[in-house]
């Protein structure tokens, strides 16, 4: 196209950055070294165009070279990619780990979320110099936790947690985490009967970088058992065993497969949506980064069963440990003849790659996953369309959970009818939960649906010592609080709904009597607020009158705010397109509705 | 609009605006419809957006040639040489539509030996493309289910406009895209309406509706109708009039919304013959530098806001227009102008409303006679032909070339065989540069109809050059140079632009007050269109030097 770009110009590092992801450029209309050639013929439109996906990455590439997005990078971009730099700006600003300003290699990300909050961590006013505040990092058993990433050739990520404002200091002053020690504190934090750990059963006994320790404890076992199935074998278990979406919608996952693998256009995609976002949800991470080849195995799968030929994994940022974990089980998987052409013999053909995200909570919604792969602002689309008939790319998309997915392997190898025989008549098989907060053995536990509130933190071992419980967050920010009275509550969909709450993506955060629960809301109301895309107005304006309402009730209740914030929750979860606006009242609402937060 | 008339027999573009949406190939050949047509472009980008491939044939790598798929940087003037080796190519490759040219064509064999010395070595060498891109183009072209050849000046100004023009409708003759929906041949018109002055026979040997001055039957008709004696032979086209006044033949002019003391080939010229006329009447909006020389200047009206009628768009669409405010001052409606003077020269002429006119249209003309003014109005535009009340013809033309039956199919489509010729101006060391013109986004033509609104993206004329002939003439970006052709000296600041190679300059006809690049162009008019080689002169540039430079004197 007829770019307009401006006199700023990429540094050696910056071009060297782009280059490492587009390649040199070859002609001189792309950015390259102007020659015979270039005075004669050119070359854009659609084979330029058909690059548009590689931005995201490419931003990822500057942006962990020199630390943030020049303005000069962003020219340089815009000529190797053929997009406009004003459109490569509103997509990079879009994301909260980019840059558009120049700043330290070293950046500390401080989680101020939820559970940090709930446990002692620091708010985002008392943060330590060369610090900045984040939204919640997922590490919330470890709680409170830490981000630091050193922008270089190549970037350095790692995760610390639990971390003292005084560690969080030393980071901000050069310091750098012990990754040694990282990686025995972030195993298995699981259910203490671990003889019956099906979805958790290698996490922390398999080394998560193996692929032959993988294979000897049942590794790709499934995948064999699928390819003798056959596509509509798979599709049949998986209905069978009535598995819905754990990622917070509950759809049927056997009727979304059926659904892509009977779509006539091709090709098909499958993504798996490890953009685990939602403040208090960690259970995707413990599975990618302690049994990532189980996650690689159930998307060849899924992807086999809805004739799928690419896969992408849309792994959050955030997550540096569960990114080289993927990236090397994918790698593994591919050397060894899982991934690539004709695999295991099938003549089914399957490549997976990771696309790293940028920071931005909406973009676990499935459509805004979509705009964000394709390299635009990760926006969610309007539906219908389904992802299932046009989803990434415009063409059919699987789009499921990490949690979701690694429940099929056992499905396949099990059959469906006996996952279907475990859980309740409304919620069948296994669930993970994410246990944070003020109980005694915080982590991930897998549990058959179907046990109570109550029963649930008796296995995390009750209440820590000196604490008494005051509120329980289900299902994260998008989900609601319930009071100490509400504990026999089961931990089933059908019950959660009967209930006015919802399982969410398995949140279970417990809150003690130290928690200021105004200042979690006001929390909850600055996440959303923060996270709004800007698409839909209801959303963009309602998250921040929301803050402002929260704020003005924190000083002092007056009713018609209450009633103002009512009607406010009625009009965004009215008149958004996705979860995101719908969903933004939720927590507030049931706090002030159950625990009476706000009470005259 | 010649070429298209001698092949077709109807000289308009013979597509619609939504066939370049759905088409598989778009070749924008001398066009840069991003900034000169910039509405039709939105079409293209549709068209782009829906799948279809685009070339972009042009010697600037232009704002169109940008957003291209493959840009084919040719030498100015050698459209032909291009055009001709894609044909050997495409006959060589087997991608001709055979039944096509047997069916519904003429003269192939001709044609066929005509292009078979092009090989594409030497098309490379004649136009500077290279020959593997030059297939690329061919075999993409052989290969398009439908194709849309779309062209513009770039085609037409030059001396051999016409040949051009044939050389771009054999390719469509030879793949067979033309007359097909989404195939077609489109030159794109540069001004609202000018497809209207033609279908209105606002042409030297046309009535309205495209009917020959020299058919006795037409003229017969519209005598009887207008009860007076029509003239049985062609007038003079623009360029034949401007000979006759220098032949001292012409004697007086009425010029209407034209401007072409600026707009002609060789302005000081021209303006001079104007001046020399003995009675010379403008009638337009503005007070162009025309009608600065004008005896008489009768203010019209605007069309689109102070007149009720008709325009026609590039498609061939005829849309209503009405009026919404009353001319300002002594400016009247322009039919009714024409009819005050036809009552001063003694013909009483008596419309009760310019519909009436539009009727007497209709009555004349079949390919308008299904043109009601309440239908226009209905469907928001009716495009010709259309031959009756209760029907609409398909939105592309000349369907019957692709008739079953050989009597439906009319005339069929002839083959021309078209001779290469590069401009008549060959550059020398004295002027060593090749000056090509065009059009801005935000200016048109003379800019008597854009220079009076502020535009953010206007910048002053100038004459851009390549980086590299800007190094080695030592100029720098905005420095004032001189430009000479054998006619005439400009001076403009000079730009760099690295859409052009060296050895190529370009400029605009925008502002002609402050530089007059016509002073610069050649008159090389082709005989068949009368168009003058706008898109090829021979220049140099010269640095101006500090002594050349005029002081300003204090208190001067």
């Amino acid at each position: 196209m007829d770019l307009k770009v401006n006199s700023s110009v990429a540094t050696p590092d910056e071009r060297d950055a782009v280059n490492s992801v587009l390649g040199k450029p070859t002609q001189y209309s792309q950015g390259g070294i102007r020659n015979e050639q270039d005075l004669r013929i050119s070359r854009a439109g659609e084979a330029l165009r058909n690059l548009r996906h590689m931005l995201l990455p490419t931003l990822h590439a500057v942006n962990d070279r020199v630390g943030w997005i020049s303005r000069g990078s962003i020219n340089y971009i815009a000529q190797q990619l053929d997009v406009a730099p004003a459109e490569i700006y509103g997509v990079a600003s879009f994301y909260a780990l980019f840059s558009m300003t120049e700043r330290p290699k070293r950046q500390v990300h401080v989680c101020i979320d939820l559970a940090c909050r709930a446990m002692g961590g620091l708010r985002e006013d008392q943060l330590p110099l060369g610090t900045h505040p984040s939204p919640c990092l997922g590490t919330c058993e470890r709680a409170p936790a830490v981000l630091v990433i050193e922008a270089g050739d190549p970037a350095r990520h790692e995760v610390l947690a639990p971390a003292t404002p005084v560690e969080i200091s030393a980071l901000a002053k050069g310091a750098w985490p012990d990754a040694e020690a990282n990686v025995m504190s972030a195993t298995p934090q699981v259910a203490t009967d671990s003889q019956n750990l099906v979805l958790l059963g290698r996490i922390g006994k398999v080394d998560p970088l193996s692929i032959t320790d993988y294979q000897e404890h049942g590794g790709f076992d499934a995948l064999r058992k699928a390819i003798q199935l056959g596509a509509t074998g798979v599709i049949d278990e998986v209905n069978a065993s009535g598995l819905v979406g754990r990622g917070g919608a509950a759809f049927p996952t056997g009727r979304k497969w059926g659904a892509v693998a009977g779509q006539p256009v091709f090709p098909h995609y499958a993504i798996c949506n490890a953009d685990e976002s939602e403040p208090g949800t960690f259970k995707d991470r413990v599975i990618m980064e302690g049994d990532p080849f189980a996650l690689v195995e159930a998307m060849i799968i899924a992807s086999f069963a809805t004739g799928c030929e690419q896969g992408f994994i849309y792994l959050r940022g955030e997550y540096p440990r569960a990114i080289r974990n993927v990236q090397n089980a994918i790698d593994e998987s591919t050397k060894h003849g899982f991934l690539g052409d004709n695999i295991l013999g099938s003549g089914f053909n399957f490549a997976l790659s990771i696309v790293r995200g940028a920071g931005a909570y909406i973009c676990g919604e499935e459509t805004a996953i979509f705009n964000s792969i394709e390299g635009y602002r990760g926006e969610p689309r309007n539906k219908p369309p389904f992802p299932v008939e046009v989803g990434v790319f415009g063409k059919p998309t699987l789009v499921n959970n990490v949690e979701t997915l690694v429940n099929v392997l056992s499905i396949v190898k099990d059959g469906g009818a006996a996952y279907a025989a475990l859980g309740t008549d409304g919620s069948k098989g296994r669930k993970l939960f994410c246990l944070s907060g003020a109980v005694a053995k915080p982590g991930i536990y897998e549990v058959e649906f179907g046990i109570t509130l109550r029963q649930l933190i008796d296995l995390g071992g009750g209440m820590r010592s000196g604490s008494t419980m005051q509120a329980i967050l289900l299902g994260g920010a998008a989900g609601g609080f319930v009071g100490p009275n509400d504990l026999d509550l089961p931990l089933t969909m059908e019950a959660t709904r009967a209930a006015g709450s919802s399982l969410g993506s398995g949140v279970v955060m417990v809150l003690d009597q130290s928690v200021d629960m105004v200042d979690q809301l006001r929390r909850i109301a600055a996440f959303f607020r923060d996270e709004s895309c800007g698409q839909c107005v209801p959303c963009r304006v309602g998250t921040v009158r929301q803050e402002e309402i929260v704020s003005r009730l924190a000083k002092g209740v007056q009713s018609h705010d209450i009633e103002l914030l009512r009607e406010l929750g009625t009009v965004m979860r009215d008149a958004s397109i996705c979860g995101l606006g719908q969903t933004a009242n939720s927590a507030i609402d049931s706090a002030i509705n159950k625990l009476k937060v706000f009470a005259v | 609009m010649v070429g298209l008339a001698t092949v077709f027999g109807a000289g308009g573009g013979t597509s619609s605006y939504l066939e370049v949406e759905t088409t598989d190939l778009i070749v924008m050949w001398g066009s840069n419809a991003r900034n000169a047509h910039p509405i039709y472009f939105h079409h293209v980008l549709k068209g782009i957006h829906n799948g279809a491939k685009m070339y972009s044939v042009d010697p600037r790598r232009s704002e169109t040639a940008q957003w291209a798929d493959l840009w084919l940087g040719l030498n100015v003037g050698s459209d032909v040489a291009l055009s001709n080796t894609i044909a050997r190519e495409i006959i060589h490759a087997g991608l001709t539509n055979r039944s096509f040219i047997e069916n519904s064509t003429s003269g192939f064999a001709d044609y066929a030996a005509s292009v078979e010395e092009w090989t594409l070595e030497m098309g490379s060498k004649v136009t500077g493309v290279p020959a593997e891109a030059i297939r690329e183009l061919a075999h993409a072209l052989g290969n398009a289910k439908t194709a849309q050849i779309c062209w513009t000046l770039g085609i037409t100004e030059h001396h051999n406009g016409v040949d051009n023009v044939l050389s771009l409708i054999n390719l469509a003759l030879l793949c067979g895209q033309v007359g097909r929906p989404s195939a077609g041949l489109n030159p794109l018109r540069g001004q609202n309406n000018v497809q209207g002055g033609g279908d209105m026979g606002a042409l030297p040997n046309k009535l309205p509706g495209f009917q020959d001055v020299e058919d006795d039957v037409a003229r017969t008709k519209f005598e009887k109708m207008w009860n007076v004696t029509i003239p049985p032979k062609n007038g003079w086209n623009l360029t034949q009039m401007f000979e006759a006044m220098e032949h001292g033949k012409m004697k007086s002019a009425f010029v209407v919304g034209e401007n072409p003391a600026q707009s002609e080939a060789d302005g000081t010229h021209a303006t001079a013959l104007l001046m020399d006329l003995e009675h010379l009447v403008v009638q337009d909006i503005f007070l162009t530098k025309t009608a600065e020389l004008a005896d008489v200047v009768l203010p019209g009206s605007a069309s689109w806001c102070e007149a009720e009628g008709t325009v026609t768009n590039s498609e061939r669409r005829v849309q209503r227009v009405r009026k919404a405010i009353t001319p300002p001052g002594n400016a009247h409606d322009d039919i009714q102008i024409i009819v005050d003077l036809a009552g001063v020269m003694g013909h009483t002429w008596k419309y009760e409303s310019n519909e009436q006119v539009w009727n007497e249209l209709r009555s004349l003309s079949p390919m308008h006679f299904g043109m009601t003014y309440s239908r226009l109005a209905d469907l928001g535009g009716i495009q010709w032909p259309c031959f009756s009340e209760d029907a609409l013809e398909p939105s592309f033309l000349h369907g019957r070339l692709w008739a079953e039956k050989l009597e439906d199919r009319g005339r069929l489509a002839p083959f021309s065989v078209v001779i290469d010729s590069p401009p008549v101006e060959k550059t020398t060391p004295e002027f060593p540069l090749r000056l090509t013109t065009g059009r801005r986004l935000d200016s048109y033509n003379t800019g008597v109809q854009s220079g009076g609104f502020e535009s953010p993206l206007r910048m002053a004329e100038t004459v851009d050059l390549s980086p590299e002939d800007a190094i080695s003439m030592g100029i720098i970006d905005g420095e004032i140079v001189r430009i000479t052709s054998p006619r005439g000296t400009v001076d403009a600041p000079a730009r760099i632009d690295d859409g052009l190679r060296p050895g190529l300059v370009f400029m605009t006809p925008h502002f002609p007050n402050e530089v007059n690049t016509n002073l610069l162009t050649i008159e090389a008019i082709d005989p068949k269109s009368g168009t003058a080689e706008f898109k090829a002169a021979a220049v140099r540039i010269d640095k101006i030097l500090k002594s050349d430079m005029r002081v300003p004197v204090a208190g001067e």
